[in-house]
């Protein structure tokens, strides 16, 4: 995940910041602001390459296939139609907060074609806060946006939180039935261990523990999705040696929590597709190694 | 004086980022330090378009969702008397156990953290000044008796500049200045002093009001200072922090505190053992307005004597009493033993002495005396008779607080038999032996009687100097004009003026009439965080010497409980010394003695002077002292106590008089003076606390304040020797029958520093200390107004958060307003190889979003001075070529200052100043008006290897009228390997790796750690607090409220881990977490959870250096020291061991000649000494001249030696002879 590209602000051009709040680190909030668009424009960009130290004229131009030109320019003002004795500075000021909704997009060459409509340029969430204002101060600035990846600077990273877990195994040796099992309910999340009531079969089975239980509830497993493993059940006596709580060891939950440039689904796709690269790559070296 | 002309008001004229459009477009700024800049120009971009007005309307759209919170400004203190903890209504019950808590808040709203100082140096304005005043108000002329100038009324002014005028005067308006202006411009925050007089004029009688003799800084936040009395908006238009305590001074644009200094009470007897000699004696340093001295009483060989610096040697007690008029030997033995016959018999043996010496009667004592005093007194004087001498010693050198009135020498004589006395029981029995680290026999000297001591000495010195000015001028027969003496007042004033700014900034309190001789009184306040300028303001600095290796005074004693703080102490030498005031700790100031004397004498006591020995010590009789002074008897000692408390707690007498009695000594003593150490209690009697729920009710809905609880008598201060004398409850539970007070809040026992850790009891005692040491190291917010300083250096973060974990001190002293740190995801377990020893694991995503983030900013200042030849420092615009600047004048504008914004980077000039050639000639240069001063310049460079920006650029004047200019730079620095953090449980750690995010191990849920911690940090240092911090601030994050980790209270723990059983974690805070470099699970449950870490301002970019050549000392020619200076790497001696050891005789050999300091020297093989180009200029000869190397400091020893005629020869010797013949 930490390679699938994903765009971002990466350069700013401070024309004008007399705000509270720092060139620096105004240029770092700006950085983590989630951008989205045409998906089919950003997989047509390229990326762009930034002078080394030993090469320092080998970065590449900005043209309209690496960046992106977006502009903040932004200024406070008294509000003359504030009500007297306000106190909210939102409303006795205009633009006393900017918001990500104030940065605009600028195309330049095809982008034109790529970005338009919906598929504009333009921040997942307008509500971000940037910066605060007050009356006579101003931002003016020019960000420039570039296709990066995740490894580089989380900025570029596409996700927000992309995980997996292994699939719970609750297994409950022996029965545990009556007021345990409904204690033993509490344990867990809810539904996932349910309550049964004994058949008259399993009370009839010799050495199946449910002897003379017949009618009282029984502890099931119903869902192991959805515990948390959160162990509680092995913190009481009466469950001693009664349950053994596990995982599935190839059976893998993934969670993608995407920023909002592309879907869950197809990023989990991508990262499977750059696992994949990095595998043949690899074997690749393995074969010339062999040789 | 010259007459003053009204300035311009020269504020500080702060140059704005502004730069306007043209000049924009090279600042580029990256996201990122690393990234290099980009020429704007080449950039394909559009011309700016207008915003479409669609963007326009938007934010009023959404505006609304987010109004509900108002931005009223409020008194910060307004929300900790809201009863929102525990999320309690005002509906809710009360319960007094577990609310009487609520009076902290309140008791800090009227007296605050630094009200010692502020209140201190209100006294001083108010009440001591015109006392100082008082008592020498009169100068008189020796030559015109007719002649006097008496000071009738002085008065501080409010604050003003020192080209404002100072006296009250038709035109005197108020002056605008503000402490923040001070700050800035580097001018003192000082008001005028003022005072009203009359004197003679010819033969008239004049008076004079509102005459200004001098300038007295001002303490921040005190009666007379511009931001007393103001709401958060009024400080905020000032420019002043409305979160910063005040209590300190503004000398020279610095800020200076004046540390409370800890001393062993004055006007107190207090007895003391030396075993060695074996000696029992009593000790009283007499302090009075006029003189300060130290009298003894010893019991050496059995036999008592008086000791004092006035007397030549140790004269008996018995020859002394009879001196004072004690006739009788009966009477003499009553008033010191009394009836008892082991005292009567210990004392009997000093009789023999008066006999063996002959002295039978008072004016054979006193001749005695009087040929045994030291005569230092200046022969201008008439010639006395030994018993003149004498009498005069006994009644105002010995013991000078005791007053002789009307030649009484009584009360002397009976304070000299009480001592006795203490001496004879301390002497029978051991423990009565007073204890002098005992912190009731210890007085805190504040801000206020250190500026008293000085203001009186510099009073005194001027009026002596006005005196002999006018006694000068009188002389004269025949004046051109009437002697005016107002004129001689304000020529004066500056040395007043002068005196206070010098002692204040340099610190060195040298009073030479009261022998004091003190260096090191102010600090400059510390502002490298908030809590570190609140822990400057609560520090006790003690009067012992840092090297004497005795462990008394360094120890935490008993009668600290509550008074001082036992964590917050500095490690080393000056470990126990310094100390740190508890959170409610009160310092009395002076009170009124008279008042309470009459008062004792309408209870009932007897005057002491009144009655013999017999009745002083009979059965059941207790004196009565006050201040130390034996003053009255009693024969119901608890109900005169119990009367007096009475009569304190209805606010008859002040609040602050104590009363306690000492059954040892049979004696109640009754204390006014100041400096002693109190804090507040609740008042229990008949096993009931006064304060019951419907006081509290009050005290919620603010019908009742703090002051109202101390005048209704539910609260009282106790002093430490009160507090000693009773029995008081922490818990209401603990209540008994006998209990007479109860603790307000038990954690108050902690300060201000120590209390923000969470849980600090349960963490080893030593690493609570540890972390009183580090959180003044945080980097956080310093104050509100912390963008608008202009500090020589500055440390913030970029977003600090408050702790998750807080406690009530964070809130009372509102560190989670001005917080220092971050609340980072920690997980406890072992990563690498790089976490051990105490270093963290870094998470390269959370860095990239912000973590650890930090900025520094560094002033660096130029004057532009004005020399006596007419001649100016000037600045000058960039030198140009090729149309285009120099390099390293890249930044400037035409102002000759860098631009604001811009990158500097090392080499590059922000000040381009020029001196002018001739500024030493003297007034030459204006005869030769047609010739152009020629400049030398004498630019300002940017040296450090970081680069950084220019922040602001202040431009301003000086009090002296010179240009004062100001750059800040600014760097915003991300973590980086190195960078010191630390948990607040002593618990510091060094970067050891930035682990990629996609490296670091993750959880069920997909959390990442944002550092890792290993383990091994916890078992030997036991701070079982952390862990608590960690598991009630998850839970805290779970349940959406913040854990409280107040000593001695806080979550518990059960309850923390019950939401976290409620939200499917595990109980103990123990995660599941999958490796994110294997992706497999980890072996084991990690504990995860937040911890608050602090960013510490040891960073590695301030302190990584190397060298492979570079400049060298010019003495030694060894390589120069230090970072600074580029210097090298000093292989030091033990490092010289090893090697010496391992045997490379060639490395050592290098390193400490051929790399160091190698010289090639000549020496005469004949006479042993040097030569020079192959010559031997003593033996006038070549011949046996021979060249070798030797270190330079080496040959430099030898001629060294040689200057203060010392020989020492250079013996040659070939090593291998053999090979000679070859």
């Amino acid at each position: 995940m930490a390679e699938v590209p994903s765009i971002a602000i990466e350069f700013v051009f401070v024309h004008n910041n007399t705000s509270v709040i720092q060139d620096e680190v105004l240029a770092q909030r700006l950085g983590l602001i989630p951008l989205k668009g045409s998906v089919e424009g950003i997989n047509w960009m390229r990326w762009f390459k930034k002078p080394t130290e030993d090469d320092p004229e080998g970065g590449s131009t900005p043209s309209d296939f690496n960046t992106i030109v977006l502009r903040l320019d932004v200024k406070c003002e008294k509000n003359p139609h504030a009500a007297a004795g306000e106190d909210d500075p939102r409303k006795l000021y205009k633009h006393a907060h900017v918001y990500a909704r104030d940065i605009t997009f600028h195309p330049v060459g095809r982008q034109e074609q790529f970005f338009v409509g919906d598929d504009a340029i333009q921040p997942v969430n307008p509500d971000i806060l940037i910066a605060k204002l007050r009356p006579g101060q101003k931002i003016d600035m020019e960000l420039h946006v570039i296709k990066g990846i995740g490894a580089d600077h989380a900025k570029f990273s596409p996700v927000a939180t992309a995980s997996y877990r292994l699939l719970p195994d609750i297994k409950i040796l022996r029965p545990i039935v009556g007021e345990d099992a409904r204690k033993f309910v509490k344990c867990f999340p809810a539904g996932v261990i349910g309550l049964e009531q004994v058949t008259r079969e399993e009370a009839s089975q010799k050495g199946s523990g449910y002897e003379g239980h017949e009618g009282e509830m029984k502890a099931v497993v119903r869902d192991a999705f959805k515990d948390t493993v959160s162990r509680e059940c092995l913190r009481h006596e009466e469950f001693q040696g009664k349950v053994k709580l596990g995982r599935v060891r190839d059976h893998f939950i993934f969670n993608v929590e995407s920023v909002g440039q592309a879907d869950s689904d197809v990023l989990f796709l991508e990262s499977v597709k750059v696992l994949k690269l990095k595998c043949a790559r690899w074997k690749r070296g393995l074969v010339d190694l062999a040789r | 004086m010259p007459p003053r002309r009204r300035a311009p008001i020269s504020a500080a004229n702060l140059r704005s980022t502004q730069s306007g459009e043209a000049a924009a477009s090279s600042r580029p700024g990256t996201t990122d330090a690393s990234k290099r800049r980009r020429a704007s120009q080449s950039k394909p971009a559009p011309p700016p378009e207008e915003p479409t007005p669609v963007v326009e309307e938007q934010p009023q759209a959404s505006d609304e969702e987010h109004s509900h919170t108002s931005y009223r400004h409020r008194d910060p203190f307004d929300a900790l008397l809201e009863p929102f903890y525990y999320n309690k209504g005002l509906t809710d019950p009360i319960n007094t156990a577990k609310d009487k808590w609520n009076l902290l808040p309140a008791f800090l709203k009227v007296k605050g953290l630094v009200k010692q100082h502020i209140d201190s140096y209100n006294y001083l304005v108010e009440v001591q000044l015109k006392k100082i005043v008082e008592s020498s108000s009169t100068i008189r002329s020796d030559v015109d008796h007719n002649f006097y100038i008496k000071f009738t009324n002085i008065y501080l002014g409010f604050p003003r500049r020192a080209d404002e005028p100072q006296d009250v005067r038709a035109d005197f308006s108020e002056s605008t200045v503000a402490p923040h202006e001070c700050r800035l411009r580097d001018t003192t925050y000082a008001a005028p002093i003022q005072v009203d007089f009359e004197y003679v004029r010819g033969r008239q009688r004049v008076m004079r009001k509102g005459v200004a003799i001098g300038r007295m800084p001002v303490m921040l936040r005190s009666s007379k200072c511009a931001l007393a009395n103001k709401t958060p908006a009024e400080m905020s238009v000032l420019n002043e922090c409305p979160l910063d305590p005040g209590g300190y001074f503004i000398v020279n644009g610095t800020e200076k505190v004046i540390l409370v200094q800890e001393q062993l009470s004055k006007n107190r007897i207090i007895v003391e053992t030396d075993p060695k000699k074996e000696i029992v004696q009593a000790s009283v340093t007499s302090s009075s307005n006029e003189r300060k001295s130290k009298s003894y009483i010893v019991l050496k060989k059995d036999k008592l004597y008086v000791k004092h610096n006035v007397l030549s040697e140790d004269i008996p007690i018995v020859i002394l009493l009879k001196a004072m008029g004690i006739h009788t030997d009966k009477e003499m033995l009553l008033l010191v033993a009394g009836v008892d016959k082991v005292y009567q018999e210990d004392f009997a043996i000093n009789f023999e002495e008066a006999i063996k010496l002959g002295i039978y009667t008072q004016q054979q004592a006193l001749d005695w005396i009087g040929a045994r005093i030291k005569i230092n007194r200046k022969q201008s004087t008439y010639r006395r008779t030994h018993v003149q001498e004498a009498v005069e010693a006994i009644a105002s050198v010995i013991i000078s607080h005791i007053e002789v009135k009307n030649m009484d020498f009584r009360p002397k004589a009976i304070y000299v038999a009480h001592m006795a006395r203490r001496v004879l029981m301390a002497k029978n029995d051991a423990t009565l032996v007073d204890d002098r680290d005992y912190l009731g026999n210890k007085r805190l000297e504040l801000a206020g009687q250190l500026l008293a001591l000085l203001f009186e000495d510099l009073f005194k010195k001027f009026c002596f100097d006005i005196k002999m000015n006018i006694d000068k001028v009188l002389n004269k027969r025949n004046r051109a004009e009437a002697f005016d003496a107002y004129s001689v007042i304000t020529m004066h004033s500056n040395h007043i003026t002068q005196g206070m700014n010098r002692a204040i900034s340099t610190g060195n309190w040298s009073l030479k009439r009261f022998r004091m001789e003190r260096a090191g009184v102010t600090h400059v306040l510390s502002r490298l965080s908030y809590l570190a300028a609140l822990g400057m303001m609560t520090r006790i600095s003690s009067q012992f010497e840092k090297t004497r290796k005795v462990s008394g005074p360094r120890a935490l004693q008993p009668s600290n409980f509550g008074m001082l703080c036992p964590a917050d102490t500095p490690e080393g030498e000056a470990c126990g010394l310094v100390k740190n005031l508890a959170l409610m700790t009160h310092i009395t100031t002076n009170d009124e003695e008279g008042p309470i004397r009459n008062l004792i004498f309408m209870l009932g006591a007897e005057d002491i002077s009144t009655v013999g020995g017999k009745e002083l010590y009979g059965p059941g009789c207790y004196t009565i002292s006050i201040n130390g002074t034996p003053m009255a008897l009693t024969r119901r000692p608890k109900f005169f106590l119990n009367a007096f408390r009475r009569l304190r707690r209805m606010g008859r007498i002040s609040e602050f008089v104590s009363i306690y009695i000492n059954h040892h000594q049979r004696a109640v003593h009754v204390a006014t003076d100041d400096g002693r150490i109190c804090r507040p209690l609740v008042i229990v009697d008949n096993g009931k606390s006064r304060v019951k729920a419907h006081h509290l009710e009050k005290l919620r809905d603010g019908t009742m304040a703090f002051d109202d609880f101390l005048a209704q008598g539910l609260v009282e201060y106790l002093d430490v020797n009160e507090e000693n004398d009773s029995l008081i409850a922490i818990y209401e539970k603990d209540i008994t029958e006998t209990t007479t007070h109860l603790e307000i809040e038990p954690f108050t026992v902690l300060g201000a520093v120590a209390g923000l850790i969470p849980y600090p009891h349960h963490n080893q005692s030593p690493r609570n200390t540890y972390q009183c040491a580090m959180g003044k190291q945080a980097i956080g917010a310093i104050a509100s107004n912390q963008f608008l300083r202009i500090d020589s250096i500055l440390y913030l973060m970029v977003y600090p958060q408050k702790p998750m974990v807080k406690s009530r001190t964070i809130e009372l002293v509102k560190y989670d307003q001005l917080p220092a740190g971050q609340n980072a995801t920690v997980a406890v377990m072992s990563y690498s190889g790089y976490d051990i020893e105490d270093a963290l694991v870094l998470n390269k995503g959370s860095v990239d979003r912000g973590f650890g983030r930090c900025q520094v900013f560094k002033k660096y200042v130029t004057n532009l001075k004005s020399y006596s030849n007419g001649t100016k420092d000037r600045l000058s615009g960039p030198q140009y070529e090729n149309d285009a600047p120099i390099r390293k004048h890249a930044l400037l504008e035409s102002d000759g200052l860098a631009a604001v914004g811009e990158q500097v980077n090392a080499g590059e000039v922000y000040i381009n100043k020029s001196t002018p050639d001739q500024s030493m000639s003297s007034g030459f240069a204006s005869s030769d008006p047609g010739r152009p001063v020629s400049y030398m310049p004498t630019p300002m460079t940017y040296k450090l290897p970081d680069p950084a920006y220019i922040d602001k650029v202040m431009i301003s004047v000086t009090e002296n009228e010179n240009q004062l200019v100001k750059v800040l730079t600014r760097q915003t620095r991300r973590p980086e390997v190195g960078d010191k953090f630390s948990s607040r449980h002593g618990q510091k750690g060094v970067v050891g790796i930035i682990a990629d995010q996609a490296d670091m191990p993750f959880t069920d849920q997909g959390i990442n750690p944002d550092i890792i911690m290993n383990p091994h940090g916890f078992p030997s240092r036991m701070t079982v607090g952390k862990m608590l911090e960690l598991v009630a601030g998850k839970a805290g994050v779970l349940a959406g409220h913040h854990g409280y980790g107040t000593c001695f209270g806080g979550t518990p723990v059960q309850e923390a881990s019950q939401i976290l059983i409620d939200h499917g974690f595990s109980y103990g805070g123990k995660d599941y977490l999958t490796s994110g470099i294997t992706g497999e699970a980890l072996p084991f449950y990690v504990f995860t959870g937040p911890i608050y870490y602090q960013k510490l301002k040891h960073m590695v970019q301030d302190k990584m250096h190397s060298r492979a050549r570079g400049p060298r000392a010019i003495l030694t020619r060894q390589p120069t020291e230090g970072r600074s200076r580029d210097g090298g790497l000093r292989l030091g001696e033990m490092e010289r061991d090893c090697l010496i050891a391992y045997g490379t005789s060639q490395l050592l050999l290098e390193r400490l000649m051929i790399s160091s300091d190698r010289h090639e020297i000549d020496v005469c093989e004949q006479c042993g000494f040097m030569g020079y180009l192959n010559w031997c200029q003593r033996c006038k000869s070549s011949r046996s001249v021979v060249k070798m190397a030797i270190p330079y400091a080496a040959k430099l020893l030898i001629q060294e030696l040689m200057s203060m005629n010392v020989t020492a020869r250079l013996k040659l010797e070939d090593e291998f002879p053999e090979m000679k013949g070859r």
